[in-house]
């Protein structure tokens, strides 16, 4: 069982103040939990940029390349077809294809990948410090108890409307 | 932070975070009305009607139908390629509103999303009965077949329309997916701990927390996926164009398809998300979410694209004059004035004339009558596919072939059926799942809530803090402290 010191907001600009607040004091914040994308969090948090843009890129190349792969040699190696003597290597007939299969692998191994970084998965526990945090509540958790003292302060000061401690 | 007062608000009622949370999530923990079995018994009731003709077809045959030798594609194609249409507006609110940053599309980009994959089911369908013997639709896949490594058609657009509409519908259902899983979390998060609800929800969400890194990886890949979706809904329909668009056939060989077909999808498909949008914030009491000023928004972009496509009717007319071709003049006037002038004219009417009426603020804000138009909009979409297809082949290059088609009973129950599939849906989600995006309408109350929309920046500054202020457990503090 963990502890956590959390503390409960109800204004995204409280919280993005709270977060500098405790950042100036280096009281380690362990996890920042919201209703809502606030905007703004991930820089005060200082998050590291998502590299799932970077890496649909990848999986779109490689859609790509598995479609042309594909086509051509199906269509133009293994059984070219005289058809009404067209092009064994009809380039522009598999444009439609090639665009479709790039955005199906950029899309779904994109999604795998945010599921798989997310540690999201059917069944998978829920770290839930206060069922307000899917609401309308945004939580701070505090896991190091050698900073509770400080923390504890930080939330008064900073405008927490409760803070408590939950064992998960 | 603020908006400008000339911005009217997207959210009405004061909401407070909580309050949007009940509003949704009271419907799915709370019963289900007697209307509500009542609805889906009967659209359910319709859909097996519908499957009921389809495994009549697939045992009998596709002689069942009033396909003849001239006109092979009829009601099938027609019913197909209006699904597809009616998808379109789902993806356009939701990927192609994203990009433009158009904060309206919050209130309805999920129920226009969830149709966006009711009516792909739905259009998926057709193609495969078509097929007659649908147990062989793997034969659409690049396969080595038994024959020899014999592939499937490169050169073929419907197979290219394999490829379209399986990846549009894998990626409609991932984006939306995406958007689902922290909606997901809050209705857990209010149901009953250990309940039945609770368990179902849990494994629904797959254990969103809502963490900081959460939410920035959902971002990111909700940025990516509208990215992607955007070409791609352009792509299906055009490629769904293409069917007809690369065939030899006067009335169907023309480039202006792909353009033409996709204004027509979006505009079919805001025609479709206005009539049952109104429809379910009457029913689910959502007026302030879904609000006047977004079917005032849905109904100039119905306006938009129903000019659109008339655009294309007189180009199409235009072109078949200027081309010289003969056979083109004859299958265009043929389209107006032959045998079936009253379908062509039912389409003009529909799609061109009817929406004009949206041109006066005062009838786009009145709810129901936008409701009626949006009806017509549905029937003169399925009317262009009908006039397209049916009018294009039943007078052949030889007038010995010439025939009349008219639908059997067995082709006229598929297509109520499919209604009913796609409302049987559509009314499963209503109930099941929250019809809007919570997380994100929560996102812009600061913004489009109507107690904050149009405050300038000081008054932004200078308000009362709203949300919940619960009593506290070991301290509280005023919610008024001034940041530090």
């Amino acid at each position: 069982m963990a502890k956590y010191l959390i503390g409960l907001y109800d204004d995204e600009d409280k919280l993005l103040a709270a977060v500098e607040a405790f950042q100036k004091e280096k009281v380690p914040i362990h996890e920042v939990c919201t209703p809502f994308p606030v905007h703004g969090l991930d820089h005060v948090l200082h998050l590291k940029k998502s590299r799932l843009p970077d890496a649909a890129f990848v999986y779109g190349a490689l859609g790509t390349l598995t479609a042309l792969t594909m086509q051509i040699y199906m269509y133009s190696i293994d059984w070219p077809i005289n058809i009404g003597g067209k092009s064994f290597l009809p380039f522009p007939s598999f444009i439609p294809i090639t665009f479709e299969l790039t955005v199906l692998f950029a899309g779904v191994l994109m999604f795998l990948s945010y599921l798989y970084v997310n540690r999201l998965y059917p069944g998978r526990k829920a770290v839930v410090y206060d069922p307000r945090q899917t609401d309308d509540a945004m939580v701070i958790a505090i896991a190091d108890e050698g900073h509770w003292d400080a923390a504890r302060n930080l939330f008064q000061k900073t405008g927490a409307f409760e803070a408590k401690i939950v064992e998960l | 932070m603020f908006e400008s007062p000339i911005r009217e608000p997207l959210i009405l009622g004061k909401k407070t975070y909580r309050k949007i949370t009940d509003d949704l999530v009271s419907p799915i923990l709370g019963p289900a009305s007697w209307k509500w079995y009542v609805t889906t018994a009967f659209t359910a009731a319709v859909m097996f009607a519908g499957f009921a003709a389809i495994a009549y077809t697939i045992w009998v045959g596709i002689g069942t139908w009033g396909l003849n030798k001239t006109i092979g594609w009829a009601f099938d194609i027609t019913n197909f390629v209006f699904w597809i249409g009616i998808g379109h507006a789902g993806t356009l609110i939701s990927a192609i509103l994203l990009l433009f940053r158009q904060r309206w599309r919050m209130a309805i980009n999920r129920a226009a999303e969830a149709m966006t994959i009711f009516a792909v089911i739905c259009a998926g369908l057709f193609p495969i009965i078509h097929m007659g013997r649908p147990w062989l639709a793997f034969w659409f896949l690049p396969l080595p077949n038994t024959h020899g490594p014999l592939w499937v058609n490169f050169n073929s657009p419907l197979l290219w329309d394999v490829f379209a509409i399986s990846t549009y519908f894998t990626i409609s259902l991932l984006f939306w997916y995406t958007g689902l899983i922290p909606d997901l979390a809050m209705v857990r998060d209010r149901a009953k701990p250990g309940s039945f609800t609770y368990h179902v929800y849990s494994i629904l969400s797959f254990g969103w927390t809502g963490s900081a890194k959460q939410w920035q990886r959902f971002e990111a890949v909700s940025l990516v996926l509208a990215g992607l979706s955007t070409p791609l809904v352009l792509s299906v329909h055009s490629i769904v164009s293409f069917d007809f668009a690369t065939s030899i056939l006067p009335g169907w060989h023309t480039t202006i398809f792909p353009p033409y077909f996709v204004a027509g999808a979006i505009f079919s498909g805001f025609g479709m998300v206005l009539t049952l949008m109104i429809i379910t914030r009457e029913v689910l009491n959502l007026k302030d979410y879904i609000t006047l000023e977004h079917i005032d928004a849905m109904a100039k972009v119905t306006l938009a694209t129903g000019m659109m496509v008339g655009f294309a009717y007189a180009t199409e007319f235009f072109i078949a004059w200027y081309s010289g071709s003969y056979w083109e003049r004859y299958i265009f006037l043929n389209r107006a004035f032959g045998p079936y002038w009253w379908s062509y004219w039912a389409m003009v009417g529909c799609n061109l004339l009817i929406p004009q009426v949206f041109w006066f603020k005062k009838l786009r804000r009145s709810p129901w009558f936008v409701f009626v138009i949006s009806i017509f909009v549905n029937i003169g979409m399925w009317f262009e596919r009908f006039v397209i297809i049916v009018t294009s082949l039943h007078r052949d290059f030889l007038a010995s072939s010439w025939r009349m088609y008219a639908p059997t009973w067995v082709e006229v129950t598929i297509l109520v059926g499919s209604f009913g599939l796609f409302l049987t849906l559509y009314l499963l989600f209503a109930r099941f799942l929250p019809v809007i995006a919570a997380a994100e309408t929560k996102s812009i109350l600061k913004t489009s809530g109507d107690q904050y929309a149009g405050l300038s920046w000081e008054a932004y500054k200078a308000r009362k803090p709203q949300g919940a202020v619960a009593p506290a457990l070991h301290f509280s503090s005023d919610p008024d402290t001034p940041k530090s």
